[in-house]
């Protein structure tokens, strides 16, 4: 077993408890053993001194492409999850758009073997709503539940069919599954590259309306209104999709939401210069789209934030807007941009902006972790908030690197991830190595 | 060598679009182009400014008039010129846009005419290669040598841009003629006007600063200059159109619709046409449409283009044109 870890005289936030105090935290066997002061210091214990630095949750995303399966030259699990852990997450879990794709119980099995192995970031597997992603028929959601799946999802492609979503949503919950969608009406967004607005005109380039999604975030609420279901909203981008789901919350309808720090930190703008880094779907709103998701994301009509980590080769990127695939990776990112718009910039409070980061993500989809108190499993992040630090794409763990964010300055970063009571990213000593 | 490395503050180093010139920079563009019209017009069509140096015409769509009016350019300069198409050469094999202009770039080329399917290609092959680029047409994007010759031609038949009323009528959704028309008149202080059904004009046009038309009878009254665009026969059965009889009943520019506005209109067409479609034969062919005058200052347009890019220097264009070098030299 591990050593035992004292985190001394830290700021710990515990967003699960509305816990904010200087406090020592001792991890004790992968679990919390106590937090607050004098808790002794057993025999044996690694103890790091972390009183410039906040303690809180392992952070927790929900929604990563980690491509193996199938394309192991751009991310593997053992790639994604060290790049997870550099961002200071404790737990991702992997969309299962992989090649083959990961419906099926040996398939879900290969991706917790594989996360075992690396030993990092837990990879949870998301299972394919239908076989194949092919919008048919129902994968076999108890087989992949029982492997370790911790939902079911197409992502990458809408499930185009009612009646599927229909019968999806009621045969999850037979085994508490949310059902996580994709929302796009393929119709309205076919051929598109963008948001469909002023500067979709100016670029000449095919726009994506914002009706796209909403018509599915809708049809989605309903049905889940008729069947009782948890329905979890993927990368929503819209100020329509937030109203839909502000009303359907208020309605008691079982719907839980995620939005990216780049859905809340960039506009239709950032394509301007045909950056192909800027291309992703949904893609890149309008600025009040942007202050209706961070309003969401504070009221919680949002509950998590999710990186939508997408990682393409240089190649596939390297090409004329039309030509290169949607997505950019996040995981190394996503606090830095988050703390330093949001944060920083007075959207949210630092224990806000960790809620969303951990604890309401893990809620959502019934993960451990998301929490400091005592039992708990031992996920932790060591952040520290007042770090500036220049995004250096080519410095990533992640074997990919299409990023909008390469070279901006950010404030704030994971210094120590803790997984189980084992460190799994410690910036001081890959620093030093 | 230090002339093939030069580059010209004029213009900046590519010609991706309208959109990011200034006012001075198009009229300069426009001036320049006037004694290259005059080369056209001689026995020996031919003047040794651009002697020397290597244009490639890349086409990744298929062309006609623009090829050929580009490859006219070129040659009455005096530049070597090489036409790739898309099709039958290593595009077709898979090699990326920029492997191909990388390729002809190291074999020490100065220019690159781009026609591409994709908007925004012109301009991230500019970023990627030292040889300046002119955009012959890049997607939905911009056309602007297409613009260019458009406010030339206007400007030759009215005096003066600024105050005239140009309205584009048609698909302008897909159009990149229209963007560039767009950006060139506004910035010389014309008033613009698109017409069309709603589903070819982008919502929010209004937002560029042109005046929105849904009637044919509506924009003639308002215009003095129609520039009509082709209406691409594939939108139909994308369902953007119903069927093109009843978009000609509805936009069709017709001579009974132009009998009865108050003033004469110039009638405008960047060709390919579709006598019968988008425009009347007796219009396109009537004594108030210009549309072969576009035709033929394209050429002295992209005259003025490419010895512009090419370091040549605006005062000097007199000069070149007579025989004498030029600042390309």
């Amino acid at each position: 077993m591990n050593r035992p870890l004292l985190l001394q005289g830290g700021r710990v936030v515990d967003p699960s408890r509305g816990f904010d105090q200087r406090a020592d935290l001792l991890i004790q066997d992968g679990k919390i053993a106590g937090v607050g002061s004098g808790l002794g210091t057993p025999d044996g214990a690694d103890v790091r001194d972390v009183r410039d630095r906040v303690v809180a949750p392992g952070l927790v995303d929900l929604h990563v492409h980690l491509r193996e399966p199938g394309n192991e030259d751009v991310e593997t699990i053992a790639s994604g999850a060290r790049a997870a852990a550099a961002g200071g997450f404790s737990a991702v879990c992997a969309m299962p758009n992989t090649d083959p794709v990961t419906d099926n119980q040996a398939a879900v099995g290969f991706i917790v073997r594989q996360s075992v192995r690396a030993g990092l970031t837990r990879v949870y597997p998301i299972g394919a709503i239908s076989v194949g992603q092919r919008g048919e028929r129902l994968s076999e959601f108890g087989e992949m539940a029982s492997a370790g799946a911790v939902a079911v999802s197409d992502d990458g492609r809408p499930v185009v069919s009612s009646h599927l979503m229909r019968t999806a949503l009621e045969y999850a919950r037979t085994f508490d599954l949310p059902v996580a969608d994709h929302c796009e009406e393929p119709t309205l967004a076919a051929g598109g590259v963008m948001h469909e607005g002023l500067v979709s005109t100016r670029l000449g380039l095919k726009g994506i309306p914002a009706a796209s999604e909403e018509i599915m975030v809708g049809r989605d609420l309903l049905l889940a209104d008729l069947t009782g279901g948890h329905v979890h909203l993927c990368h929503i981008s819209t100020r329509g999709s937030v109203e839909l789901i502000r009303r359907a919350k208020e309605r008691g309808i079982r719907v839980t939401a995620e939005v990216t720090p780049h859905h809340l930190t960039l506009t239709d703008r950032a394509c301007e210069r045909y950056d192909p880094h800027a291309k992703m779907n949904p893609p890149l709103r309008e600025a009040a789209d942007v202050a209706a998701l961070r309003q969401a994301l504070k009221e919680g009509v949002i509950d998590c934030i999710a990186s939508d980590h997408a990682p393409h080769a240089y190649d596939a990127k390297e090409a004329a807007f039309d030509d290169a695939p949607f997505g950019i990776v996040g995981l190394e990112t996503a606090f830095g941009v988050a703390h330093t718009e949001l944060v920083l910039g007075a959207v949210l409070t630092l224990p806000e902006l960790l809620h969303r980061m951990s604890a309401a993500a893990a809620t959502a989809f019934h993960l451990s972790g998301g929490t400091l108190l005592p039992g708990a499993v031992a996920d932790v992040v060591v952040l520290d908030v007042g770090a500036r630090w220049s995004v250096d794409a080519t410095a990533f763990f992640s074997k990919s690197r299409n990023t909008p964010f390469a070279g901006r300055t950010l404030t704030g970063r994971a210094v120590l991830t803790i997984v189980g009571g084992k460190v799994a990213h410690d910036a001081d000593a890959a620093a030093r190595s | 060598m230090s002339g093939v490395d030069t580059v010209t503050p004029v213009l900046g180093k590519d010609l991706v679009g309208l959109e990011h010139l200034s006012a001075d920079q198009i009229r300069l563009i426009l001036d320049t182009a006037e004694p290259f019209k005059e080369v056209s017009e001689r026995p020996i069509k031919k003047v040794p400014a651009l002697r020397g140096k290597t244009i490639v015409n890349l086409f990744f769509e298929a062309s006609t008039r623009t090829r050929i009016s580009f490859e006219f350019a070129e040659k009455r300069l005096s530049a070597d010129t090489v036409n790739v198409a898309a099709s039958g050469s290593s595009v077709q094999k898979g090699e990326t846009l920029v492997d191909t202009a990388k390729n002809l770039e190291a074999m020490r080329i100065d220019m690159v005419v781009i026609r591409h399917p994709s908007s925004g290609a012109a301009e991230f092959l500019g970023n990627r290669i030292r040889s300046n680029v002119i955009n012959a047409g890049d997607g939905k994007h911009e056309h602007p040598t297409q613009g260019l010759l458009d406010l030339l031609t206007i400007r030759d038949k009215h005096g003066t841009i600024e105050g005239r009323k140009v309205c584009l009528v048609g698909d302008v959704l897909h159009s990149r003629v229209a963007r560039s028309n767009i950006w060139g008149l506004l910035k010389l202080g014309a008033e613009v006007g698109v017409c069309g059904p709603d589903t070819l004009v982008p919502r929010g046009i209004e937002e560029l600063g042109v005046c929105r038309f849904r009637r044919i009878e509506e924009a003639i009254e308002w215009a003095d200059v129609l520039n009509v665009l082709r209406l691409q026969l594939e939108r139909m059965e994308m369902g953007f159109i119903p069927s093109v009889r009843e978009y000609y009943r509805v936009f069709g520019v017709t001579v009974e619709r132009l009998e009865k506005a108050p003033r004469q209109l110039t009638i405008m067409h960047p060709g390919p046409m579709n006598r019968g479609v988008e425009i009347d034969s007796r219009v396109a062919d009537g004594p108030h449409s210009v549309i072969l005058d576009q035709v033929t200052n394209g050429v002295a347009v992209r005259m003025a283009v490419l010895y512009l890019l090419a370091g040549g220097r605006p005062e000097l264009a007199d000069a070149a044109k007579g025989g004498a070098p030029g600042g390309a030299e």
